[in-house]
């Protein structure tokens, strides 16, 4: 009886031994035949290319190890971006699937249709290629809003100029502590004595108040700079100055978080379904009125439902975020397992580096995930 | 007969609320059926603002005098129930109508009215609309990829083969039924790789041989999908036993193969198989770069696929496993008699789910220079005699993706309810 337990054991532990064996020996002899050598060092040296767009300081002269970094926070900012979009086109979607409008249920349903069974892939390159590829040329670019400009080349806005950033900033921070402490005594009166504190007027009023009081007394100060249409040569023309996104950005943000708003979409459907219909009359039958029906009792189950698969979409659009490269927008596989492979030919290194990430990535999000969801279950007596 | 209230449609004046109403339903919509398909502006003598307005103002107006509850005529109940609950939803309905109205005519006449096809070359496209010309020159390349254009026959014929061969399982008599699990799990898949082999790669019995580089298009998303899906279900599945053992050596050897394939992008998957897996194998030992991508899919997927039919593991009640144990069944017996059927059985939405995510993923293997459909769109568009027809060339990739995807999952779809056992 033990040995019957003990002899697959062994021979899976066998077998995975023998393969990277294999693998680790052939790679040495493969590299000592190639007279590569292995190690990390080249992280320090000089990369010597440039990089389109990057949110650091980055030029040629930077070492390998910043262009990783330049690399990382580019795919942040599209995940960043595209979660935030996708969520809000996910949960309108969602919302308008179950409406009692047999149109806006049918219109909502063919949106996810649509573009949950197209390839991810092909909607960047249709967005890229094709649908972009249809603006105007700066020059002929009609503002919007008086100051914003959707050209060929991108998508131009006025820049905020901030004076004191860094008090500003900390008056927020500030006011989000403050808006905790309201939060915890407002459950403790709430639990206490039963009073009920207007939590989210006074919440909303802090979060507003105290940056205001900033710019009054802090000394802070924002201006604007507008983008100006310079002219480079006879028929070339180009925006300088304010916040540009390159077409590579929007297209990207675009196609993913339409892409990912079908699945966030179907996870909000599932939960608002999973609410029994049960919760919604017994609520209303002890004197719930319809928003404490809906903020008591439906949202909280409801998004014990929602928020686990939810955030599997979340890591899937991190992780799709890669195909960045195939329209040459600069994040980590672009400009580390292409770029910086290239020029170093440290094929284990570099790829290895880039799983190791997107891996990290993932895991803590999980392990977050799973603590969350132990946190959150329903303790069953 | 009480008097008219505009501002309260009640049932006393059903007849009157109901024609008025549907007569400003009625111009409001002509209003903006002739703005979109004539571009004719009825209400242009009005300013330009109140003209733009005015059909959406007329519709709520109209719509609000129809909103009559238990009027008693059945198709009225029925629009009111449907797209007319409150001003909200009324408001809503006329903005769907209204977009899909506006958005029609110019989809029309790009698509169909002011588009091209005839002729073989890019002067054949000259009105404005799409110029199918485009597809109907590069069709080829788009299904068989760069697959020499007097050889074709071999690839069709490998996929008729192959189709015929898929629905032995709808003729063979019930006496032979239970042998069709082997027969596709085992002697299918064999089949499709000899006949792949040796007719669409050829070399040998006088077939010319065509390299893999050579493959591609929309034959080459089936090939690749193909044998990616029938790797990695087994695979998957035993990842799936491996994970739920109690040997704590191959549970944990599961646990970091899936969690390990699960954390990383495909893409990066693709850049491992074509740049840091050669450096893996002996120097004299060449893999191909099609094989090298297909098993580097496979175990991607297989990663997800444990996971789903974990899931289907975990659904079943513990008493299936109490009752089959005390039948005196061993694991594998128990397994393959009584817990696999029904978990597999639970678990078809998401394998299909998995297996068009990994239809909609084998696009990606063009980082690795296979050119699929898509990446045969890709080498079309910078072709310098067609330039500028991206719009078509995606257009048509995505119709073609939508109706293999959409199928897949409408059949799943039936493919569960026909499956469903009550428990």
């Amino acid at each position: 009886m033990k040995l019957k337990k003990i002899l697959p054991q062994l021979a899976t532990l066998f077998v995975v031994v023998l393969i990277f064996g294999f693998f680790t020996m052939n790679a040495q002899l493969n590299m000592e035949n190639r007279g590569i050598d292995f190690g990390y060092g080249f992280l320090t040296q000089e990369s010597s290319f440039d990089v389109q767009f990057s949110l650091i300081e980055y030029s040629g002269s930077d070492s390998y190890g910043r262009a990783y970094l330049v690399g990382l926070l580019n795919t942040l900012l599209v995940s960043v971006l595209g979660i935030i979009i996708c969520t809000i086109i996910g949960v309108i979607i969602g919302i308008a699937r179950l409406s009692p409008n047999y149109l806006i249920r049918t219109t909502a349903a063919w949106y996810v249709e649509f573009f949950r069974n197209i390839p991810l892939l092909l909607q960047i390159f249709f967005w890229y290629y094709a649908a972009l590829r249809a603006l105007p040329l700066p020059q002929d670019a009609e503002a919007i809003f008086g100051a914003s400009y959707l050209t060929i080349k991108g998508f131009y806005t006025p820049s905020l100029i901030w004076e004191n950033l860094d008090i500003f900033i900390y008056s927020v921070i500030a006011a989000i502590v403050a808006i905790v402490f309201v939060r915890i005594h407002a459950k403790k009166l709430r639990e206490n004595q039963g009073k009920h504190l207007p939590v989210l007027n006074i919440s909303i009023a802090i979060l507003f108040l105290l940056p205001l009081l900033t710019f009054l007394f802090g000394g802070v100060n924002v201006g604007y700079e507008t983008p100006e249409l310079k002219q480079l040569a006879k028929t070339s023309f180009k925006f300088e100055g304010g916040l540009s996104i390159p077409p590579e950005l929007l297209s990207l943000v675009i196609a993913l978080s339409l892409y990912t708003a079908t699945f966030v979409a179907e996870c909000v459907r599932a939960g608002i379904q999973g609410v029994g219909k049960g919760q919604r009359e017994a609520a209303a039958s002890i004197g719930l009125n319809r928003k404490q029906v809906l903020n008591l009792i439906i949202m909280p189950q409801a998004l014990r439902i929602i928020i686990p698969p939810t955030t599997n979409q979340y890591l899937n659009l991190t992780k799709n975020s890669s195909l960045a490269a195939a329209i040459a927008y600069p994040d980590l596989v672009l400009v580390f397992a292409g770029t910086a492979l290239m020029q170093t030919g440290k094929a284990i290194e570099i790829v290895s580096i880039t799983m190791l990430t997107y891996l990290t990535l993932s895991l803590s999000i999980s392990f977050f995930m799973n603590w969350y969801n132990a946190k959150i279950a329903i303790v069953e007596k | 007969m009480s008097t008219l209230n505009l501002l309260n449609p009640s049932k006393d004046n059903l007849q009157t609320n109901l024609y008025l109403g549907s007569f400003f339903v009625g111009i409001s919509l002509l209003d903006v059926f002739l703005n979109s398909f004539l571009k004719l502006n009825i209400t242009s003598f009005l300013p330009s603002i109140i003209s733009i307005i005015l059909p959406f103002l007329l519709g709520m107006f109209g719509l609000h005098l129809m909103r009559i509850e238990f009027s008693g005529i059945k198709n009225l109940d029925r629009l009111n129930k449907n797209i007319n609950t409150n001003n909200f939803n009324a408001a809503l309905t006329l903005l769907i109508i209204f977009l899909i109205i506006k958005a029609i005519p110019p989809v029309i006449s790009w698509m169909i009215l002011d588009a091209n096809i005839s002729g073989d070359s890019k002067d054949a496209c000259t009105g404005s609309g799409a110029c199918w010309t485009y597809i109907k020159v590069w069709f080829k390349r788009f299904m068989y990829g760069m697959y020499p254009n007097e050889q074709i026959w071999r690839v069709n014929l490998a996929f008729i083969f192959l189709v015929v061969l898929a629905f032995v399982g709808f003729i063979t008599p019930q006496k032979y039924r239970n042998l069709l699990t082997l027969y596709y799990v085992v002697i299918y898949p064999i089949i499709a790789f000899i006949l792949i082999y040796y007719l669409i790669s050829g070399g040998e019995f006088g077939l010319e041989w065509v390299e893999t580089g050579a493959w591609g298009g929309l034959s080459l998303t089936f090939i690749v999908s193909f044998f990616s899906l029938i790797f990695c279900f087994p695979l998957g599945m035993a990842l799936a036993l491996g994970r739920r053992t109690e040997l704590p050596i191959i549970k944990y050897v599961s646990v970091g193969f899936i969690e390990f394939w699960r954390g990383v992008p495909l893409i990066t998957v693709l850049f491992m198989s074509s740049v840091m897996f050669p450096m893996f194998l002996p120097e004299d030992f060449f893999m191909d770069k099609l094989v090298r991508v297909i098993i580097a899919i496979s175990l991607f997927e297989a990663a997800y696929v444990a996971e789903v039919i974990r899931g289907g593991l975990q659904a079943l009640p513990r008493g299936q496993y109490d009752a089959a144990k005390s039948l005196g069944m061993g694991y594998w017996k128990m397994h393959i008699f009584v817990i696999l059927p029904q978990a597999l059985k639970l678990v078809i939405p998401g394998m299909a789910n998995t297996f068009l995510a990994l239809v909609k993923d084998t696009p990606l293997i063009f980082v690795v220079g296979l050119a699929e459909l898509a990446g045969m769109l890709q080498m079309a568009k910078t072709n310098p005699k067609w330039l500028g027809y991206a719009m078509e060339g995606y257009v048509f990739a995505a119709i073609i993706f939508w109706i293999i995807c959409y199928a897949m999952s409408k059949y799943s779809y039936n493919l569960e309810l026909k499956y469903k056992t009550d428990r």
